[in-house]
């Protein structure tokens, strides 16, 4: 057995948890060693050893300390053209003074906040990583939409990370958005330099009814990296949730998307796209519960792979016996452009309820020989030919991003590499 | 939607037909299972040391192994103990054909509908009969012999073709593969042995027929085919068990070795006691079952029409390790009151050019749950491998479930892999447009279902598409015809 099934070596990072909420940090200490980390082959974790990974890849299970952010490369880091609310975090920490804020936005530390909800969304239970973030975040936001109010201009959490020895960091965000709000979330990560880190973040998401949330996730950091995320929503009547995650490096990701439709009339669309290259790994699990009747969910996950990068997916539908009239759609493509890069994909659905439509679709292939011949022969040589083509093939899910200065960025994220190997 | 209702109590409300059970004498083993009773078994089956040594050993393997619970399914555990692992009908002698088999025993048959006699059955069918632990009959086995065809039981191959059966037992589903594949390994007691020599086309189908009568046994069979280089067989695979109250084990291993260029064409419907309205009785059937394409160019070929049986276990997987060679699955699972079915397969393509289609047609009624779990695994050297897999599911009534987990794994970047899914009921547009040109609500709903399963059932026997037809309507009687 290794230390760290032993869980021996997370102690370091139970003792240096803060002093506050210790009912709910016993609570995720319980809950994380009554599931202990993943074993290998466990189903939910059977093509990302996670365990194994930090236990090879760690030299140092402690907390990342905060460490200085300047100005400079907040302004470096937000997207060309961004206009909207920018919050600056260094390894999970808050940093107020490179941020601001907006009208109908009310920003607080969770440990500004009694009686936490923390938890209540996330369940500690359902997933280990969750219940060790909850045992051991340091602090983080609790933000909020005032009832009828309409942000329109996107919220960035820049998240910076660094850290040295390949420390933990644990970033914790509570979103709540209240009745007939709406607002747009971009949840982006960078890492300051090269060195190792696991970042295990949790985020929150609860709406009230015919609210309409929308949360970006992009993960862009160092390759060294290893990152589990838990993101779980909680929708109700009428409201609408839409996700977009994006993983384009990292050494072993693995992305948790659950989301709960409680109340009838609502719509869940999850969409996500990875372009992995090198050794890269992700993994991408997503469960939609539909609890009631009449909600609708949609799901749209492409990946490219590259070199010696591995794609999981892996999406559930839930349809309980009581949501009759459900729609529910879900649709996995890959490509895969080299001897060496693998996927593991395995689009699921439990129905137990009867007046249903649901469907999957989930297809693995390469580039269209025919469609490059045609490109070709109309004299655009290979390597635009194939770019133009991998372009069209994760626009689909592109598109479906609404702020521009986001998806600008990706877009010349993209055309960086389809020039290079991909 | 009275009617709807009434389609469905109608659906509910069938009974098993095969229900009955004859009483005669039987040769048992004691109750149990130990290494004793495995010696037991071997003495009375006059095997040679080596197969009880290979016994022994899938015994101890099994010993160390734990009983899956993976399956998304929910059954009381079974005491292995308190099961009798031989039960055969007692004969006074081996009977050397047909006319001494004893006539209570072709009875048996003549109520289940088959016909021992040669001369009274179609053309084209070879039938070997297996009652409980033994088989008791095989026909037309000399117009085989002369081609060189061997199809017999396996007790009888064992004695007859040792080499045959040496290097190919355990060749495609080893000892240690599951649990109930080791169980099988140590206590099987007979099943069915065919092997088709180069280049000859079986001139007729292939056929075994379960059946379980004997109470508080389980049954353990035991099939190999094999098909040498060119060679071509179609098999069928059939079997019934009577209505009792407590659950009963079926876990059987069927394994298929097709050389180069060889096809195998394995197909089966299944009709086990499926328990009463009330979930009460029926056959727990945990079946391992597994092709290889060996050599270039072959073909692996399972249809299964799948409507009894309390617990369905069951994944018919082909290993295309021959370059171009190809893996067929073809499924209809009905499930209806409290049946629970949780079947698929396992396309691995090794090979480079191979190609594998799936189709499963789920049908779930009642208050029962059917699952496709289903895997396709393209390996590294695998290059321009093919895949199509469609698995729909149908539900009747609002307190049934289907659920589909397909895991698809690829490794290779030539491989061309397709899945689709879809779950819903029967369009109440379609109801209303068949009601429109004069079609019944029942007729419509025996139309839509029929053409539902067609794809599946047209992948038949002739012979069989009857009687899978036949079964379809009587397991959701009332709304097929």
């Amino acid at each position: 057995m290794s230390t760290l099934t032993q869980h021996e070596s997370v102690l370091g990072l139970f003792e240096a948890a803060p002093a506050t909420f210790l009912s709910l940090r016993q609570l995720g200490k319980e809950s994380f060693y009554a599931q202990g980390m993943p074993a290998l082959k466990a189903e939910e974790y059977k093509f990302t050893p996670l365990a194994k990974k930090l236990e090879s890849g760690l030299t140092d299970f402690s907390p990342a300390k905060p460490v200085k952010i300047s100005a400079d490369q907040v302004k470096s880091a937000v997207f060309t053209g961004f206009e909207g609310v920018v919050l600056v975090f260094s390894n999970g920490q808050y940093l107020p003074e490179l941020s601001n804020s907006t009208e109908g936005l009310t920003i607080n530390l969770l440990s500004e906040i009694e009686n936490t909800p923390l938890g209540s969304i996330a369940k500690p239970d359902k997933d280990p990583f969750a219940a060790l973030n909850q045992a051991t975040f340091m602090d983080g936001l609790h933000l909020s939409i005032e009832n009828k109010k309409s942000i329109e201009s996107p919220i960035l959490l820049l998240q910076f990370h660094q850290a040295q020895g390949g420390q933990v960091i644990s970033p914790r965000i509570w979103i709540e958005a209240g009745d007939f709000s709406k607002a747009t979330f971009i949840d982006y990560h960078i890492s300051v330099d090269a060195a190792p880190y696991f970042v295990n973040k949790v985020v929150e998401i609860k709406g009230g009814v015919h609210a309409n949330i929308t949360y970006h996730s992009l993960q862009e950091e160092s390759n060294q990296v290893i990152e589990v995320s838990n993101v779980v929503t909680d929708i109700q009547q009428d409201s609408q949730f839409t996700s977009t995650q994006i993983t384009l490096s990292g050494d072993m990701v693995r992305n948790n998307l659950t989301l709960n439709l409680l109340g009838s009339n609502s719509v869940g669309n999850m969409n996500g796209l990875y372009l992995l290259q090198g050794k890269t790994h992700v993994d991408n699990h997503t469960n939609v519960d539909h609890t009631i009747p009449h909600a609708e969910s949609n799901e749209l996950y492409k990946g490219i792979l590259t070199d010696q990068s591995r794609g999981v997916f892996n999406g559930k539908i839930f349809v309980r016996q009581i949501a009759q009239k459900t729609n529910a759609f879900q649709q996995n493509n890959n490509i895969l452009l080299s001897e060496d890069a693998i996927i593991n994909t395995k689009p699921q659905l439990e129905i137990w309820a009867d007046d249903v439509k649901c469907s999957h679709g989930c297809t693995v292939g390469q580039l269209d020989e025919e469609a490059l011949f045609y490109l070709q022969a109309r004299g655009i040589d290979k390597i635009t030919a194939k770019g133009l083509l991998l372009y069209a093939f994760a626009g689909e899910v592109l598109d479906k991003i609404e702020d521009d200065s986001l998806r600008n960025y990706i877009v010349n994220q993209i055309q960086n590499r389809l020039g290079s190997n991909f | 939607m009275s009617k709807d209702n009434q389609i469905l109590e109608d659906l509910n409300s069938k009974e098993y037909e095969h229900g009955w059970s004859v009483n005669f004498e039987t040769d048992e083993a004691p109750l149990g299972l130990n290494e004793d009773i495995i010696r037991w078994i071997s003495t009375k089956k006059e095997e040679p040391s080596w197969l009880l040594e290979w016994r022994l050993k899938a015994f101890k393997i099994w010993q160390g192994m734990t009983e899956p619970t993976w399956a998304n399914v929910k059954y009381l555990k079974m005491d292995l103990q308190a099961l009798r692992y031989y039960s055969a009908p007692k004969q006074s002698k081996k009977p050397k054909n047909i006319n001494e088999v004893d006539p209570e025993l072709i009875a048996i048959y003549e109520r289940l509908g088959i016909s021992l006699h040669e001369q009274k059955r179609l053309q084209g069918i070879a039938i070997d009969v297996v009652l409980d632990s033994v088989s008791v009959a095989t026909t037309f086995k000399e117009t085989l012999g002369k081609l060189g065809i061997v199809f017999c039981s396996f007790s009888e191959a064992v004695k007859e073709h040792p080499e045959l059966i040496q290097k190919y037992l355990g060749s495609v589903i080893p000892m240690t593969d599951n649990y109930y594949a080791a169980l099988n390994a140590a206590v099987f007691s007979d099943g069915s042995f065919c092997y088709i020599p180069k280049g000859v086309r079986c001139p007729m189908e292939l056929s075994t027929y379960f059946r379980i009568n004997a109470a508080n046994t389980g049954q353990f069979e035991r099939t190999l085919i094999v098909a040498d280089d060119s060679s071509y067989v179609s098999y069928l695979e059939g079997c019934t068990a009577p209505q009792r109250d407590e659950n009963q084990l079926h876990a059987a291993v069927v394994e298929i070795y097709a050389g180069a260029h060889a096809e195998v064409k394995y197909s089966t419907v299944q009709n086990w006691f499926p328990g009463d309205k009330e979930g009460k009785g029926g056959i727990y059937n945990f079946v391992t079952k597994r092709g290889i394409c060996a050599g270039d160019h072959s073909k692996i070929s399972w249809t299964q029409v799948e409507t009894g049986s309390a617990i369905t276990w069951k994944y018919p997987s082909c290993i295309l390790k021959g370059d171009y060679s190809i893996g067929e699955f073809y499924s209809v699972a009905v499930t209806n009151n409290y049946q629970q079915a949780d079947t698929g397969t396992k396309m691995i393509h090794i090979g480079k050019n191979t190609k594998s289609r799936i189709v499963s047609k789920g049908i779930s009624a009642g208050k029962s749950q059917n699952s496709y779990r289903g895997q396709v695994q393209v390996m590294k050297r695998a290059h321009n491998a093919r895949n199509f897999s469609q698995c729909d599911s149908l539900l009747m009534g609002n307190q049934c479930g289907a659920h589909t987990f397909p895991y698809i794994d690829i490794a290779n970047p030539s491989a061309k892999v397709e899945h689709e899914a879809t779950t819903s009921k029967i369009g109440e547009d379609q109801i209303f447009y068949c009601n429109q040109r004069g079609i019944a609500t029942e007729d419509a709903v025996a139309l839509i279902v029929n053409g539902y399963a067609k794809e599946v059932l047209n992948q038949l026997p002739m012979e069989f598409a009857v009687e899978a037809q036949k079964l379809l309507a009587l397991t959701l009687e009332g709304s097929v015809g």
